[in-house]
């Protein structure tokens, strides 16, 4: 292997010929110059040396060569190219000095990868030879551990044939029950599945019955490493038995953990073994004094067996101790950690744990924190919302910044979850999200902003709470500062607009929209406060106006409706302190919000405020202040209205015309707008979206150079739509859909008002209204309007209506089903040799096609099998439908005992105790089954098992 | 399986690195640079799980354990008990300190070699093997004899009296 130097490009000095620095030397230097650019400077040396070195025709030289570039490839990230690397280190393997070839397996099981697999065929006989047994025992041994690392290290499980080549000289190791060999099995079973399972997976699993614990361990943790989540645990199944007996008799914690793991992943495959393993897990969890192994028992119980009641019970409480220990933040993060396990579905069984759960939101450990406030979420349902809601923003107050915004968050996520599905009173969620707002670090006001706006739009009875949050929220000077608040500000502005009719004193509320700190706000957002005063004032001069005209009863009505809460108003004026309106007469202005003075007050201070503005260089705010200027001049007349009071009647009836159309304007309610509002728009008449434009590609393409911002006719561009869209859609049609995709917009303009329901229920009705809406999806609100119609007169507050569209109820149950489990050539390969001859009709294609079919009915209808089985026993002429001849065998079993088979409903085991001897039994029937080919996929394993 | 033991200094120089998985040697730098972050963000006294899932793939999780100037740190997936491999850095220091009596981070800077066989023999392809510290010492001692067995020369380095002899 003697490679001849070539002449090094500068001559090296003789002192560096002659001498070879050691790695210890290497270390030094590297040592002697702390700095970035010193170390780099002496990594380059070294590097230049040993490649000099490297090439060196004695092994000795070589091997410290080797060793200091596989130290710095690895702890300095030299840029070694592989090659020389792996090329010294695969020539050294076969040295016969120890030293050399430990050098070279750690050298090449460091360095070696992928790019550097054409190399490890050179390895491969080598790896066979120190594989094989020979010489003295001890030095064999390290000699073949020393193998075993290379077979198992990451590069080596890459390379295809390595495998291929020497599963068969692990196969006598594995037969020894060296830990070492059944390691390097699982990694070279997992990178090969298909040449490695035929020759390893039988030794191993017979490892797992080995007498010595080391070797039962060691496969234990092997299969457990083998059914991780990504591959799929059914070809595991036939292991139960060995599981089951090393889970019964083993006193190593470490393999009674990786056993638990393996059962944990089996468990929720085959329902009765979930009742076998119970009592066994139960009394390792009160048994063992290991933290490990409690932890695991307690993982098992609550992901595999939460069904059974007492170990979940026994698992909870024992969870509860880990969160209770005091001086070990790790026990507490994994029993937290733990509680989270349990799914959905058990949230009332953690509901008990809530106060511990609460207690930890105040840990210092950042990860219990967010362990627990995942936790309380994930149990929060519309009994407990209110209440655990506001014990959440209560420790805002007290968290740091980031850990109160987690918490906003997710408060504003679960509230928010399913269009408010949680929320019954929007009374209180309204405040809640006000409060939140105000939160000392809040840092959410996009989400808060756009559920307010998003409430107010759904929810018509939350409206008048919405505008008095929206008012605390605009009078308050100090929120205008905040820049996180803006979006929040903007909805409460854009609400007090929208809803004003609800207002209660629209002058303080003009006073606030128009108060001097609001040129703090960007420009968006001031935009939408000066369009909010046009909707105020526009409201305003209606009311006066029509006041003006009939002043009988049904004004009245209307201002006993609209009584100024004079309190209130007072208060906030003080706090407003503006010096103006001293000099117009508060005490009047606040009387009446439609009086006379209280009109011309409004004028003057819009014109003295936003007067300004119609010079501002934004456009938005320009534009805005520009209507509402105009506006006011428009109905500037307003103020000698009093002086001539009813004088002539054609001037105030024009007035009245003018303001009157002006809010009409406003009038229309806005509603939510469903995603799919598009397909309701029909196309109108002698439109054809199917016609075929082809022919005018070659028109438009002549001239058309930017084909982005228009609609395309390019041909090529058929290819690319036509995959996506149905092929007879003409190139026409769908790009016309791609135009309409990107300014969707402006095809929004017919039909919306259909979609969108005016008329909503009155919530405290006694009866119901039954809208016929088809856009209104909202089964479960009317059903609980239903149920608390009786309740009315004990208090309970009933849930408004809450518009909801039938796309987004689509869309949440689309979104789930899209992870799809996928086949994975592990089991595919494990399918072929665990079925032995019958699944080889089967191409593996199909096979996973069954497993996949298999893996659903099993989790999704639990029941249907077991009936099923229950038919076979009590019709046995049925059975005979089952051709293949394993099934015919297995039921020949079965046969002899029928009441067994009767008995195979998951609920009858639970109930009945096993007894020993009939566990004996089994285990003799199981021995007999472990023979190739008489293992089928599902239907053995109860014979194992029973 | 364990996916990566590491060894890293508090002044962020790995001192063992050692990844189960294949990991792409360009980027060890990267992984060592992100587990360091996570670790010098952490203060002491909290617990000493990181949820590691976008730096080593999905369900990973990384403990390690803060002991003098050195961080001890073992990534793992779903199919390892977190308290078991909190314990394992446990054994992993003892052996430590009973190979090169009462370890220091000198200790593991001037002996690559060793730290190596030292882990090997505690975890093979990312599967622990042993768990007990006497067996590893006892192995490793096994295994110094062995090779001084076959070659008492060979780590002397290159001198002139090889070279004439030659």
């Amino acid at each position: 292997m003697a490679s001849t130097p070539p002449a090094p490009a500068v001559a090296p000095s003789l002192v560096d010929t002659l001498f070879q620095r050691s790695l210890n030397d290497l270390v030094k230097s590297l040592r002697a110059d702390p700095s970035a650019a010193g170390e780099a400077a002496a990594v380059a040396r070294a590097l230049s040396e040993i490649h000099r070195e490297i090439r060196a025709p004695d092994a000795a030289t070589k091997s410290v060569a080797l060793q200091k570039l596989a130290y710095l490839s690895s702890l300095h990230f030299a840029p070694v190219g592989s090659h020389p690397l792996a090329f010294a280190a695969i020539e050294l393997l076969a040295s016969p000095h120890l030293p050399h070839k430990h050098l070279a397996y750690l050298a090449a099981s460091l360095s070696l990868h992928p790019a550097s697999l054409s190399l490890l065929p050179l390895a491969t006989h080598q790896l066979h030879k120190d594989l094989s047994p020979s010489a003295g025992a001890a030095h064999q041994q390290h000699v073949s551990a020393l193998a075993f690392q290379l077979l198992a290290s990451p590069a080596a499980t890459a390379a295809p044939d390595l495998p291929v080549h020497l599963a068969h000289d692990l196969v006598q190791h594995l037969a020894r029950g060296s830990p070492r060999a059944i390691a390097a099995a699982a990694r070279v079973i997992a990178a090969s599945p298909s040449a490695a399972v035929p020759v390893l997976f039988k030794p191993l699993a017979a490892c797992l019955a080995s007498p010595d614990p080391r070797a039962s361990t060691a496969a234990a943790a092997a299969f457990c490493d083998l059914s991780a989540p990504p591959a799929d645990a059914t070809p595991f199944l036939p292991l139960a038995p060995d599981l089951y007996n090393l889970l019964t008799t083993s006193r190593s914690n470490w393999a009674l953990i990786k056993v638990l793991k393996v059962f944990a992943r089996l468990a929720p495959l085959e329902p009765r073994l979930a009742a076998r393993i119970v009592d066994p897990v139960c009394q390792l969890l009160t048994r063992s004094s290991a933290m490990s192994l409690t932890f695991e028992c307690i993982r098992t119980v609550l992901t595999a067996l939460p069904a059974h009641d007492a170990a979940v019970r026994l698992a909870i409480g024992k969870a509860k101790e880990f969160i209770a220990a005091a001086d070990d933040p790790n026990l507490r993060y994994l029993g937290l950690l733990a509680l989270g396990m349990l799914g959905p579905a058990y949230a009332s069984t953690v509901n008990d744990c809530r106060d511990a759960i609460a207690k930890s939101l105040g840990d210092a450990d950042t990860n219990i924190r967010q362990e627990a406030l995942h936790l309380i979420m994930g149990m929060v349902n519309e009994n407990n919302v209110v209440d655990i809601a506001g014990m959440l923003i209560s420790h805002v107050a007290k968290s740091d910044p980031e850990f109160a915004n987690d918490i906003l968050g997710a408060v504003l996520a679960a509230c928010g979850h399913n269009v408010y599905e949680m929320v019954v009173d929007f009374d209180w969620y309204v405040s809640l999200l006000a409060d939140m707002a105000r939160t000392l670090h809040c840092a959410q006001g996009d989400e808060i902003g756009r559920q307010l706006v998003d409430v107010g739009l759904r929810v018509q009875d939350a409206r008048p709470e919405l505008v008095r949050s929206a008012r605390t929220l605009l009078i308050d000077p100090a929120l205008l500062g905040n820049h996180f608040l803006f979006p929040v500000l903007s909805a409460a502005a854009w609400i007090s607009g929208e809803y004003v009719d609800l207002t209660k004193d629209p002058v303080e509320l003009v006073e606030a929209l128009l108060q001097p700190r609001t040129s703090l706000l960007p420009i968006s957002v001031r935009a939408v406060y000066i369009h909010a005063v046009f909707k105020v004032i526009t409201w305003c001069f209606s009311v006066y106006v029509g006041r003006l005209g009939d002043s009988g009863m049904a004004m009245d009505v209307m201002f006993d409706r609209l009584a100024p809460d004079q309190t209130v108003s007072l208060d906030s004026n003080v706090a407003l302190g503006s010096g103006e309106e001293q000099d117009i007469g508060a005490s009047t202005v606040r009387k009446d919000p439609f009086s006379h003075e209280s009109i011309l007050y409004m004028i003057d201070l819009i014109q003295t405020t936003v007067g300004p503005l119609i010079n501002c260089n934004e456009v938005e705010v320009q534009e805005r202040a520009h209507n509402l200027i105009g506006f006011v001049h428009l109905v500037r007349e307003i103020q000698e209205l009093n002086k001539r009071k009813v004088a002539d009647g054609d001037e105030p009836s024009r007035l009245k015309e003018l303001v009157k159309t002006m809010r009409t304007v406003f009038c229309q309610e806005l509603g939510p707008v469903s995603v799919n509002a598009q397909m309701k728009v029909a196309p109108p008449d002698g439109l054809i979206l199917n016609e075929n434009l082809v022919e005018l590609a070659g028109m438009v393409s002549e001239d058309d150079t930017t084909p982005s911002t228009s609609i395309f006719f390019y041909p090529c561009s058929r290819h690319s739509v036509d995959t996506r869209d149905e092929p007879a859609v003409s190139i026409g049609s769908s790009s016309l859909s791609e135009h309409r995709k990107r300014h969707g917009l402006f095809y929004l303009q017919t039909g919306k008002t259909e979609d969108e329901p005016n008329d909503y229920p009155q919530a405290n009705d006694s009866l119901p209204s039954s809208s016929n809406n088809s856009v209104i999806n909202d089964d479960k609100s009317k059903t609980a309007e239903l149920v608390f119609a009786g309740k009315k007169s004990t208090a309970t507050k009933s849930r408004p209506k809450v518009v909801k569209l039938d796309t987004e109820d689509f869309l949440s149950s689309v979104m789930p089903s899209a992870n799809v489990p996928k086949e994975d050539p592990l089991s595919g390969a494990l399918r072929d040799v665990l079925l032995g001859s019958d699944a080889k009709a089967l191409s593996s294609q199909r096979a996973s096609d069954i497993n996949l079919e298999g893996m659903l009915n099993k989790t999704s209808s639990n029941e249907s099998s077991s009936h099923l089985i229950e038919n076979l026993g009590s019709y046995p002429a049925s059975r005979s439908s089952r051709t293949t001849s394993k099934q015919q065998n297995d039921d020949k079993e079965k046969g002899t005992n029928p009441r067994e088979s009767d008995g195979k409903e998951p609920r009858k085991h639970r109930s009945s105790g096993r007894s020993g001897h009939r566990q004996g039994k089994h285990k003799h029937r199981e021995k007999s089954s472990t023979q190739p080919d008489t293992i089928p996929q599902a239907s053995v394993i109860q014979d194992f098992l029973l | 399986m364990i996916q990566a033991v590491m060894v890293i200094s508090t002044q962020a120089k790995p001192r063992l690195l050692k990844f189960y998985n294949f990991q792409a040697p360009e980027k060890h730098q990267d992984l060592v640079r992100s587990v360091f972050q996570l670790l010098s963000a952490s203060p002491d006294s909290v617990s000493n799980f990181v949820k590691v899932d976008t730096i080593f793939g999905p369900g990973t999780k990384m403990v390690y354990k803060h002991l003098a100037t050195l961080y001890f740190v073992f990534v793992f997936d779903s199919s390892e008990n977190e308290l078991a491999m909190l314990d394992l850095i446990q054994v992993f220091v003892e052996i430590l300190d009973r190979c090169f009596k009462n370890v220091c981070e000198l200790d593991i800077v001037f002996n690559f070699n060793k730290l190596h066989t030292i882990l090997d023999e505690m975890i093979l392809g990312g599967q622990v093997i042993e768990t007990s510290s006497e067996q590893v010492v006892k192995s490793v001692e096994e295994i110094e004899r062995l090779e001084k067995q076959s070659s008492t020369t060979s780590f002397i380095p290159k001198s002139i009296t090889e070279r004439f002899t030659r």
